[in-house]
């Protein structure tokens, strides 16, 4: 059996999929941050390949600009995360409910 | 028989999938750090599958940017705050089945999508392409500058928005 685009984008398809059950089940922010990270790789994944079997370098080129930004969005996430621990003295999403109607 | 590389993607997915999931459900652990570091290692095996994938200049980058700077960030930020009592809570079983039930439905109508489009590679294989540094680099400042000037603004206002953020006396 031969390795093909199909087979890299199962695993992509199935890393998503871990981080979604990250982001559903977990209730504590940094692990829901982490699992975001996860996705964000997972559609990387599918770019790299997706670039291998069509020739086309610009799908990597893509994946360059998300690490970039991915960068500078835990950047921004954990700062938010310190500025609301220094708030509230929780990471816990269930103690956030101001907002909740 | 099948050919080496084949049996280092089989591995190396299944490596992604296992610490992945350790990341996400760890049935020993819900300490933030041990899922940071099995995330350190689904991060490292993946830069392992962009090595299979000819993507090197990708890999190098995934280890430097993701296992080194942003994975330093999120250990640093989790040992700042104090998270111990986080492990005591316990994890509510309604959330806990309705989710895994919408995950598991995600996950059976992306896998019978992708195995009925059947996506195939218009490229012969003689002719593929690899993702070197020099390669991506031309392409970079060439078809790719003004997204790449965009990029290092953007960088600029997140660094400035984080030193605002984490200032103590934020009104």
């Amino acid at each position: 059996m031969n390795v093909g685009l199909q087979h890299y984008l199962i695993v992509s398809g199935l890393l998503f999929s871990i981080g979604l059950l990250g982001v559903v089940i977990r209730r504590n922010l940094i692990v829901i941050f982490m699992s975001l990270e996860l996705m964000l790789n997972a559609a990387n994944l599918s770019l790299v390949a997706f670039s291998r079997y069509n020739s086309n370098l610009d799908g990597q080129v893509m994946v360059f600009f998300t690490i970039t930004v991915a960068a500078a969005e835990v950047a921004v996430g954990l700062a938010l995360i310190v500025a609301l621990y220094r708030k509230r003295q929780t990471a816990h999403v269930e103690d956030l409910t101001t907002l909740k109607f | 028989m099948p050919q080496f590389t084949d049996i280092l993607f089989f591995g190396l997915a299944g490596l992604v999938l296992l610490f992945g999931l350790l990341t996400v459900a760890n049935p020993f652990s819900r300490n933030p750090v041990t899922s940071a570091m099995f995330l350190v290692l689904t991060i490292v095996s993946l830069a392992g599958l962009y090595v299979l994938l000819h993507a090197f200049f990708l890999a190098a980058i995934q280890v430097l940017v993701y296992a080194g700077a942003v994975m330093v960030l999120f250990l640093f930020v989790i040992m700042l705050l104090d998270l111990k009592e986080e492990e005591h809570r316990r994890l509510k079983s309604g959330i806990l089945a309705v989710g895994s039930l919408a995950v598991v439905a995600f996950v059976g109508i992306l896998l019978t999508t992708l195995l009925k489009a059947k996506p195939t590679a218009s490229a012969v294989a003689g002719r593929l392409v690899e993702g070197d540094t020099v390669k991506l680099g031309t392409l970079l400042f060439e078809n790719w500058l003004l997204p790449f000037e965009i990029l290092s603004v953007l960088l600029l206002v997140a660094m400035v928005g984080v030193i605002l953020l984490t200032k103590k006396d934020l009104k």
